[in-house]
């Protein structure tokens, strides 16, 4: 009795996937009709070689990129709110992505203020993913090393917000010190940007983000027992310690990586799993963290839609569009149901 | 080492308190009680003298500061944490998280020392689950989220979690803390039947000392002095009652075999 089943909404889903990834492709500054982008993206050639080019060297990855984003922040967002048992909870705040804004200010505005070997590095994308990647590492070891020397899951939450606050800090320092230009380089870096990305740079992300939900899986059950609290899943056998560790890998993989190739983007991590509880109405995780996983591509991928401006030459700033679309449809959604829950 | 296996909980010498990095604050000290199988015990004493902390020891959850504590026969240190989750179950007085659980999948969660990893339940566990259901009178609620529950079938259906749980001892911590009169004889007298009924042994940490002295089979008397335990009978001869608070608001009246407020208010 009573276990409901969620076949019909997940089915809904892997089809909105589906039309919102083709007409993802289909849009840009080019009109390419559905029949050919099928065509192409199934293997064959298309009635017009710049299509192909179009669609496999810029569109595809851009929109794989998008998926991967958005599906790895609602993961990481869900994670951090059922861990530390606040709503509030995401990616941001245990100060990773801030993290990886510190790293890459250092690199862009410490090359304007020291010069040297910063301005080589700083010219190149590779330059930036590494030392936003160093950003993100550096404060998830920080926060793991103090993780393990505070019980309270709340003390770690406050000591990641205050990491958060110091490099935010630090960047405000160097923007300081730097000239125009390089602010200005910083400042589109915070942007967000799904289209920068390589085929050999998303097999870097892919693989990255599979590490991560391969050790997903194995942790629905231990995350299934916190949603009582640590003291009963203690109780139900469950090695808290290890298990937290865990969870904060996980996130700090997702998000050290994502920001290291897309920027800090904002809003998806906190909003996706709110939008997921409220529709799936479940705080199972064995339902919740495949039913993110779908919905964060898809709702990346509208925002990207969006971004570009459909049949324009502009696209706006991605981190920007996802904070519009996304804020007043949780607060409508909020409203609504007056309820937040973990 | 082991003791007989027909006690549930025994304890030798425990002090219990809290370990500091360098001094150690002892709450109690000399705490020697032996708990059987199918007996509803209660724990007594006034706010601040250790009912809590006496709890965490005996669930494992806090180290002791000195004696030990067996669990059928085996010390507690020897039981791995997996182990313990098969043979005590808890109900606390926490609040839970506000999560969207319903009370079904709140009482299967009792089932997670048993099931597989990722936690699929099986036929036996539903059994389990339908059964602690309708011992604790919460079948109707199974789809009902719990967070929409009064106080008082709350804690009926956390109950039926600590019963999903399968295990031999069960603690509760002031179980009908947030309860009125009716709802707190109703778990009362749940838990009662259930030790009877399912030879568990049920501790309860509680302030309803008159309900807990008519009621229980063991008593655990917390006082400043000691800490004694045994029957009612037992411990009214003893006069343990009178030093469990402070004469000149309550007494203990023996002939009744309860409290009273010794002036009007």
């Amino acid at each position: 009795m009573i276990q409901k089943s969620y076949t019909k909404q997940f089915i809904t889903l892997f089809f909105v996937l589906a039309m919102v990834f083709l007409v993802s492709i289909g849009l840009g500054s080019v009109a390419i009709p559905i029949d050919e982008i099928i065509a192409v993206l199934l293997g064959n050639n298309s009635s017009k070689s710049s299509w192909s080019t179009i669609i496999l060297h810029f569109r595809l990855p851009k929109a794989i990129t998008a998926m991967l984003v958005g599906s790895g922040l609602s993961i990481a967002g869900l994670l951090m709110q059922t861990l530390f048992k606040n709503p509030l909870a995401g990616p941001f705040v245990l100060g990773i992505s801030s993290g990886a804004s510190l790293g890459v200010a250092i690199l862009i505005l410490g090359a304007g203020i020291f010069g040297g070997v910063l301005t080589t590095i700083s010219l190149s994308s590779w330059g930036l993913a590494i030392a936003s990647s160093i950003g993100a590492a550096l404060v998830l070891f920080a926060v793991l090393i103090t993780a393990n020397k505070v019980r309270n899951t709340m003390s770690i939450l406050i000591i990641g917000l205050m990491f958060g606050t110091v490099t935010s800090a630090i960047i405000s320092v160097f923007t300081f010190f730097s000239n125009a230009d390089k602010i200005q380089q910083f400042v589109f870096w915070g942007f967000g940007s799904l289209g920068n990305l390589s085929w050999n740079e998303i097999l870097i992300f892919f693989t990255i983000y599979l590490i991560a939900i391969i050790n997903l899986i194995g942790i629905i059950k231990p995350l299934n027992s916190l949603l009582i609290g640590e003291n009963y899943a203690k109780s139900l056998g469950i090695n808290i310690k290890k298990n937290r560790n865990i969870i904060l890998l996980i996130t700090s993989l997702l998000t050290g990586v994502i920001t290291a190739f897309a920027g800090p983007i904002a809003f998806i991590g906190l909003a996706v799993p709110h939008i997921t509880k409220l529709v799936f109405k479940t705080s199972d995780h064995k339902i919740l963290l495949p039913a993110v996983t779908i919905l964060g591509a898809i709702i990346l991928l509208v925002c990207d839609i969006v971004a570009q401006l459909p049949t324009s030459e502009f696209t706006l700033p991605i981190n920007a569009v996802t904070s519009l679309i996304g804020a007043p449809v949780v607060i409508w959604l909020l409203v609504r149901k007056k309820k937040i829950y973990i | 080492m082991s003791s007989s296996v027909k006690n549930s909980i025994e304890t030798k010498n425990l002090h219990i308190g809290y370990q500091q990095k360098k001094s150690v604050l002892t709450i109690q000290k000399n705490i020697n009680i032996q708990l059987y199988k199918g007996e509803f015990v209660g724990i007594l004493g006034k706010n601040g003298i250790g009912k809590s902390t006496l709890l965490r020891t005996l669930t494992g959850v806090q180290d002791s500061i000195s004696g030990e504590v067996f669990i059928q026969g085996i010390n507690i240190q020897s039981h791995s944490l997996k182990e313990l989750s098969s043979l005590i179950s808890l109900v606390l007085t926490e609040r839970l998280p506000e999560s969207q659980l319903t009370v079904y999948e709140l009482v299967a969660l009792g089932r997670q020392p048993y099931t597989n990893w990722i936690g699929r339940l099986e036929k036996k566990d539903k059994e389990k689950i339908n059964w602690a259901l309708e011992q604790t009178e919460t079948m109707s609620l199974a789809n009902r989220h719990f967070n929409e529950l009064s106080d008082g079938q709350l804690q009926r259906v956390l109950i039926a979690r600590a019963l999903a749980q399968d295990t031999q001892i069960i603690l509760l911590d002031e179980p009908t803390a947030h309860l009125d009169m009716h709802h707190t004889i109703k778990i009362f007298k749940l838990l009662k039947k259930l030790s009877k009924e399912t030879k568990k042994t049920i501790i309860i940490t509680t302030h309803e000392v008159n309900l807990a002295i008519n009621s229980a089979d063991q008593l655990i008397l917390l006082t400043d002095k000691e800490v004694v335990a045994g029957n009612k009978k037992v411990l009214i001869e003893r006069n343990s009652f009178n030093h469990l608070f402070s004469s000149e608001i309550v007494n203990f009246n023996a002939s009744l075999e309860q409290f009273i407020v010794t002036k009007e208010l």
